[in-house]
């Protein structure tokens, strides 16, 4: 009882499932569903009253609750000074975001999508990510810069841009795209924490997907390090890396290839950049066979970037094939639903590609 | 010899009417104060403006000079080397405009903020740069105030943010800072500067609005010194009137070649600023005597007659001079002293920095992120794998 009171008092509206399960035993630890939403807000909401310098801006985070209500309730306990409104103009308030920042402040600059962050890449780039080392460390900007990135559901072309490969090629960010609920938090958590620019890639699509989340996870000094990477599934006969929602995609592909006696691995990234080429090898050099998968555009993607770093290492000798791609389509984002659901990765490309690359 | 000299500057000082003689300190028998009278600044939606009688004293006045001369032969010397080929890449000098920045800083405290563009040597040392570090670092060497890895546009010391190689963008950054000082309460403001050529920014705008909106202790300073590179204000702006351009923020339109002007107007818009009233902006009617940048002659979009014109009757350093002379308030010699000692400051600067040693390969990729522990970083080639530390 004690503890679905505490898992009440920190998990909000979830709690009623945590109840419902009558856990009587107080030693035992008690998961959890948290969606990716709450979790984001939860990590928010810890951060904010861990460290006042930490304040959010942003269109609509405020009075709105969050255009896709990301930052629900915090306006009401934070107020004014701490979670601010800000007018449509991104490469203004990105720039007064990062001028907080070299000022001492530890902002959190939401993009209502990441596709409205290429008005504001000047600041991003110029001033945030490449100001420490201008300064031969004098100056550093501790920004986190968060919103949902890639493709959604029939917003088209503007709106359905993947950015981890631009902000991915620059040195002087951290890029961070978070899968899970944990991911979600434990990330945030750090980016907020890291005293370095952070761009925080989310994904609209996993807001509202529901996650278990530890007992651990809960701790309001739950951190997952930035520049790691997770398996999240066991395999020997090939290697999936993946970053957001699509290690559901090759998780969901993994159980039906098991089925067929193909046992996958799958990476979750969590870490655009700095990549973790090691957890990768190490995994390429038990499978020998290596397939990236992501929404992005193929051409100078991340999957580029993996293949690239595999040939310069000592895990392309274990290679038994090259490596695959799985990636979106080269085209603007088509509206039709049709149309839209061929420019993505489906979990049958996955499969496919498996296959091809197993020779089976 | 004394007794003589100090009659003669007795009755010289009898002539200027403005002049009040205070009762003497120095050996030479020197006015300790005086007011001056300055030019009315030109103000949109501001019910007052900064006054037109303003108090100078000699201990001011001498470290105005010092301090325009030693930026006025810093450039010049910045100038030589660049043509010795000693200093490379971009450099643009402020000559011509030392008034602004000398003029800024007395009308603000160390502990306020300033943020400027790529002009930005002279920012750099009002406040509190070396001239062997700002040196150095044009030269890009390890001495230099950013160890040789920013170059001219990219210096910074404590509340000084560069230094900013993107048009404009250094605006939004210095309303963050100004963000800072209120969410603070510390009673700072931040002075962000700009260009004629800069002030068509659209961030600039959208800065102005959020800066309004929120009352940010901005003061927006505008260094109109009539060309943005190559293009004169009118080929460029449909409204040249730049103190106006904030719109809904008050603004003043000041005679930047006027130290005096300068920190009295700065010292009304950090008033306004403090007393919670929101952002200011300021527009300094200002010239340079170089081109844009070393690159670029000068001549080809005005004449050398306008140059001379300015530097002859409204060179900064000249006008102080006048002033404290004609007001007794220094002797020619004792001005002749310190153009000496800094004319040395510059050389001495110009010799470490000439000679200072090149930063280490192994600096190379330092200083990629803050608090951080070490990270291996790509070279050229795969088999390069270098350092880098915090």
């Amino acid at each position: 009882m004690a503890s679905s009171l505490r898992c009440f008092l920190r998990t909000g509206k979830n709690a009623v499932s945590a109840l419902q399960r009558r856990e009587f035993h107080r030693t035992l630890p008690v998961a959890v569903q948290v969606t990716v939403r709450d979790a984001l807000n939860q990590a928010m909401d810890e951060e904010l009253e861990r460290d006042e310098r930490v304040f959010l801006l942003g269109e609509e985070v405020a009075q709105y609750d969050g255009a896709y209500k990301v930052s629900r309730g915090l306006w009401k306990k934070y107020g004014d000074k701490r979670i601010i409104d800000t007018p449509i103009t991104e490469m203004g308030f990105a720039g007064i975001a990062v001028g907080a920042a070299m000022a001492g402040l530890r902002p959190i600059c939401e993009f209502m999508t990441f596709n409205f962050s290429m008005q504001a890449i000047d600041q991003v780039i110029n001033s945030a990510a490449k100001t420490y080392y201008m300064s031969a460390g004098q100056q550093s900007v501790p920004i986190v810069f968060r919103g949902p990135n890639g493709a959604s559901a029939g917003v088209a072309a503007q709106h359905s841009q993947c950015f981890a490969a631009w902000y991915g090629h620059c040195p002087g960010l951290k890029v961070v795209s978070p899968w899970s609920a944990e991911d979600a938090k434990g990330l945030l958590k750090s980016a907020i924490r890291d005293d370095n620019p952070v761009v925080f890639l989310e994904n609209e699509l996993m807001y509202g997907v529901p996650f278990e989340m530890s007992e651990e996870s809960q701790s309001k000094d739950f951190t997952i390090p930035i520049g790691k990477a997770k398996v999240e599934r066991q395999g020997n006969h090939i290697t999936l890396v993946t970053h957001s929602r699509y290690v559901s995609h090759c998780l969901d592909a993994a159980a039906v290839l098991a089925k067929e006696g193909i046992e996958c691995e799958v990476i979750n990234l969590r870490t655009i950049r700095p990549l973790d080429v090691e957890s990768i090898e190490t995994s390429v050099m038990k499978t020998n066979h290596l397939v990236t998968v992501e929404g992005g555009w193929p051409q100078y993607g991340v999957g580029a970037e993996i293949c690239a770093r595999i040939m310069e290492g000592p895990a392309f000798n274990y290679l038994d094939a090259p490596v695959t791609r799985v990636t979106g389509v080269d085209i603007p984002m088509p509206y039709a639903k049709i149309l839209e659901d061929n420019s993505v990765p489906q979990i049958k490309d996955v499969i496919f590609s498996v296959k091809k690359t197993l020779n089976v | 010899m004394l007794s003589n000299i100090s009659s003669v500057l007795r009755a010289g000082a009898q002539r200027n009417g403005a002049a009040v003689v205070m009762s003497v300190r120095s050996y030479a028998d020197f006015t300790t104060q005086a007011t001056f009278e300055i030019k009315k600044c030109d103000v949109h939606k501001l019910d007052e403006a900064p006054a037109t009688q303003v108090v100078m004293t000699r201990d001011e006045g001498l470290q105005y000079y010092r301090t325009m001369q030693t930026m006025r032969r810093m450039e010049l010397k910045a100038d030589q080397l660049y043509k010795q080929k000693i200093i490379r890449g971009f450099c643009h000098l402020y000559d011509g405009q030392e008034a602004c920045a000398v003029g800024i800083e007395g009308g603000i405290t160390l502990s306020d903020h300033l943020i400027t563009a790529y002009r930005a040597h002279g920012y750099t040392y009002t406040r509190g740069g070396t001239v062997k570090e700002i040196m150095a670092e044009l030269t890009g060497r390890r001495g230099g105030i950013a160890k040789g890895k920013g170059g001219s546009m990219h210096m910074y010391c404590k509340n000084f943010y560069g230094g900013n190689g993107i048009v404009g963008a250094q605006v939004p950054l210095g309303a963050g800072v100004a963000l800072a000082c209120k969410y603070f309460g510390n009673n700072e403001v931040c002075v962000s500067l700009y260009g004629d050529g800069a002030a068509n920014q659209g961030q600039i705008f959208e800065t102005y609005n959020m800066a309004a909106l929120w009352k940010l202790p901005a003061i927006f300073v505008c260094e109109n010194n009539r060309y943005g590179m190559g293009t004169s204000v009118e080929r460029a702006s449909a409204s040249t009137d730049y103190y106006k351009r904030g719109d809904y923020i008050p603004g003043l339109r000041v005679d930047g070649m006027d130290v005096l002007c300068v920190r009295e107007a700065t010292r009304f818009a950090a008033d306004h600023c403090r007393s919670g009233k929101g952002p200011i902006l300021m527009e300094l009617q200002t010239y340079r005597y170089h081109g844009h940048s070393m690159s670029d002659p000068g001549v080809s979009y005005r004449t050398r007659e306008e140059i001379q014109e300015v530097r002859g009757k409204s060179d900064p350093i000249s006008l102080l001079k006048d002033r404290m002379l004609s007001n007794n308030m220094a002797s020619v010699e004792e001005l002749k002293e310190i153009d000496v000692e800094v004319r040395k400051e510059i050389e001495d600067a110009a010799q470490f920095a000439t000679t200072d040693p090149e930063p280490p390969l192994e600096e190379l990729c330092n200083h990629i992120f803050y608090n951080d522990p070490p990270l291996e970083v790509r070279g050229t080639n795969p088999w390069t794998k270098l350092k880098s530390v915090s």
